[in-house]
């Protein structure tokens, strides 16, 4: 019985992780006012662009850092389409999703040999402890160190928006860009690094999937983890903690899947769990979102 | 007064030409930096696309589907609503179309009209449940179309695999009965003297013998002139697009904003359930398989929806484009050795593109000198710069 429950809290960070990170990519950026539904794709490329590195240079770290970088050059762009250009952020948001995941395969086929999955990496980044370390079903706690990185930046980002300037400044930009504006705060600034911060979280997401729950980029290493975080992001009514909480029931509910699956219930329907969960308990208790009031909208210098 | 530059270079469609060949001139820059030869490569490409009659119909056909989703997703956005959901619509459509098709045994006519309406009902329902979720209860489009997709592909597979329908030894369910199938001249081109005419005639031979032509895209032709017709000539389409402008305003006239919310949602839906719909009826193998991820038919009309700006009729020309890309795509791969993935670049660069025009005429508006009016037009011009530099 306890070591179920370990299997099942160790399957829920494990998957929830991923989630975790790009969603608090998901909630700066929504937060400051715009709308990214590129997640998937930065996912997508931080995926690749971690994994590349990682198993080039043989250190995980490094190929961990890199896939958020890569995501950050995506961040840039749609910073720029959206704050810069006024573009519909739904429209350019939905281009990242095919360019990132496009240009990740198109490159994976480039440098191993037209397949669409790269070779593993030699070194996963590392479990907290060292293996041979614990015993018996303690072992199911020996989780990565993404899974501990995300809960860090989760807690990281609730004291940022809360309890800073920078925080009061994030979120006035996103609920009223004018009065911010004149208060002094420069809200295409502010925009610019949210949505920037928005695309590295998301590469970390996307690396912290193919460097630490597979070893591997594959096409479908990143399929939907960014569009499900997006929904956590709503579903945690826009704020940190509860987005990092709803993508640890998210987690939760897949570990459920994991557990229960192959027994007398068709694994398809098992599979459709985590999906019909999340509807219903939005329907049960969550009620009407309330999304930044600027959220979406591009501000226009001297506009009310 | 304006010039005539000023005026081509606002216009919609000219701008989305620009970025349609931008996104090739992007793909060009990629391929050389990877190594291929960048001109050969896009000509391969259109070749591929329109070079034989053979592939101007295949293209067509492989366009029909995510004409339809483009058509549901344009639909949607007219009414202020983002159907994220159409993936999961179309894939109840198919489904359902199964379900009908495979058991029912109708006489051809019947058993059309009822694949199609068992497809169409399917997927109106799909999309009204994210509608009603939004209507009654205020949660997101967004979150529930995300999940009912999830719900949507398992749900695919536990299908496939019900006793009732799946094939023994495949991944994939018994086809639908023939007197369903939408392809035209079906029972002609297989007989003798169909066979004999196809054989002399090269130009009936490539377009009909060769490709599953349907009537699936005159009826997507049809659908966008309808849904034109609808949202701009009637009182339904006032309402539904009143409820997308201003949802308070709508309300404060007296319209049923849940109502109008549930409707556009259904819809929306149906039009996907009928690219559903013409896609089994139409296109081989007829039936279902199990599916690892989504096969992208939906997030692809998004797609077609966005480079369209919305417009049912540009849904066509947009589907068609976007139809060709992934046809042609399999040929670059083949002959120049390219990954097909430069399609999905092609077609995001297009998209961004698309996005980020709409900020030219605002642009050229602002920043760029009109062509020097020499009249009393100065006086006025020079006031609006007053204006904006304020």
């Amino acid at each position: 019985m306890l070591n179920n429950i370990l299997v099942a809290i160790g399957i829920t960070l494990m998957y929830s992780t991923p989630l975790a990170l790009a969603g608090q990519g998901s909630v700066i950026s929504e937060v400051s006012g715009v709308v990214n539904i590129g997640i998937e794709g930065m996912m997508t490329i931080g995926a690749f662009f971690g994994t590349f590195v990682g198993q080039r240079t043989g250190n995980p770290w490094l190929g961990f850092l890199c896939g958020g970088l890569a995501g950050a050059v995506f961040g840039l762009v749609h910073a720029f389409a959206s704050v810069t250009c006024k573009a519909d952020q739904t429209v350019t948001g939905i281009a990242m999703n095919l360019v990132g995941p496009g240009l990740a395969l198109f490159l994976c086929r480039l440098f191993y040999d037209g397949a669409t999955q790269s070779q593993p990496v030699d070194h996963k980044i590392p479990t907290l402890f060292p293996s041979g370390m614990l015993h018996g079903a303690a072992k199911n706690l020996n989780v990565s160190w993404t899974t501990i990185i995300a809960l860090l930046i989760a807690v990281g980002m609730w004291y940022v928006f809360y309890h800073t300037t920078w925080g009061l400044h994030i979120r006035a930009v996103g609920e009223h860009p004018a009065a911010a504006d004149t208060l002094g705060i420069n809200v295409y600034k502010v925009r610019y690094l949210s949505v920037i911060a928005s695309g590295f979280l998301a590469g970390l997401g996307g690396a912290s999937m193919t460097l630490g729950v597979v070893s591997q980029f594959s096409p479908t290493a990143i399929s939907g983890q960014g569009f499900i975080a997006i929904a956590a992001i709503i579903f945690g009514k826009w704020t940190p903690h509860g987005g990092y909480l709803a993508c640890l029931l998210f987690g939760f509910f897949t570990a459920l899947t994991v557990l229960f699956g192959g027994s007398v219930i068709p694994v398809e329907i098992i599979s459709m769990l985590p999906y019909v969960a999340t509807i219903i308990i939005l329907i049960l208790f969550v009620g009407r979102a309330s999304a930044p009031k600027a959220n979406g909208v591009p501000y226009e210098k001297g506009s009310r | 007064m304006e010039s005539k530059g000023r005026k081509f270079l606002k216009n919609p469609f000219v701008l989305t030409v620009i970025a349609i060949i931008l996104g090739f001139l992007v793909a060009m820059v990629v391929l050389a930096a990877a190594g291929f030869p960048p001109l050969k490569s896009v000509g391969i490409l259109i070749k591929s696309m329109v070079g034989k009659p053979k592939d101007i119909a295949a293209v067509v056909v492989k366009s029909t589907p995510i004409i339809f989703t483009g058509l549901g997703v344009a639909f949607a956005i007219k009414t202020g609503l983002f159907n994220i959901g159409a993936e999961g619509q179309y894939m109840m459509g198919c489904v359902a179309a199964v379900a009908a098709g495979a058991v029912l045994d109708l006489p051809a006519p019947l058993e059309i009209l009822a694949v199609i309406l068992a497809a169409v009902l399917a997927s109106a329902l799909y999309g009204g449940i994210v509608g009603v979720l939004k209507a009654k209860i205020g949660i997101h489009e967004v979150i529930t179309s995300i999940m009912l997709n999830w719900i949507a592909l398992y749900f695919n597979n536990w299908f496939t695999n019900t006793r009732l329908y799946h094939k023994p030894a495949t991944i994939g369910t018994y086809p639908i009965h023939e007197s369903a199938y939408t392809m035209v001249l079906y029972h002609w081109k297989k007989s003798e003297a169909g066979r004999a005419v196809l054989k002399s005639n090269d130009f009936l031979k490539q377009v009909l013998g060769r490709n599953d032509i349907n009537m699936g895209f005159a009826v997507a032709v049809i659908a966008a002139i309808f849904v034109t017709w609808l949202l701009t000539r009637t009182k339904k389409g006032f309402e539904l697009r009143s409820v997308g402008s201003n949802i308070d305003a709508a309300r404060y006239t007296g319209i049923n904003v849940s109502k109008n919310i549930i409707d556009s949602m259904m819809i929306s839906g149906a039009l996907c359930g009928l690219g559903a719909a013409f896609y089994i009826t139409g296109q081989s193998p007829h039936l279902l398989n199990t599916l690892s991820a989504t096969e992208n038919v939906g997030f692809n009309g998004l797609s077609v929806a966005f480079i369209a700006q919305s417009s049912p009729i540009g849904c066509i020309f947009a589907g068609l484009l976007f139809g060709g890309l992934l046809y042609g795509g399999a040929s670059l791969q083949s002959q120049v050795g390219a990954p097909t993935e430069i399609i999905n670049i092609v077609i995001g660069v297009i998209v961004f593109l698309v996005a980020l025009s709409v900020i030219i005429p605002q642009f050229l508006d602002k920043h760029v000198r009109k062509a020097a009016p020499k009249t009393e037009t100065v006086g006025t011009d020079k006031k609006k710069g007053a204006g904006d530099a304020k």
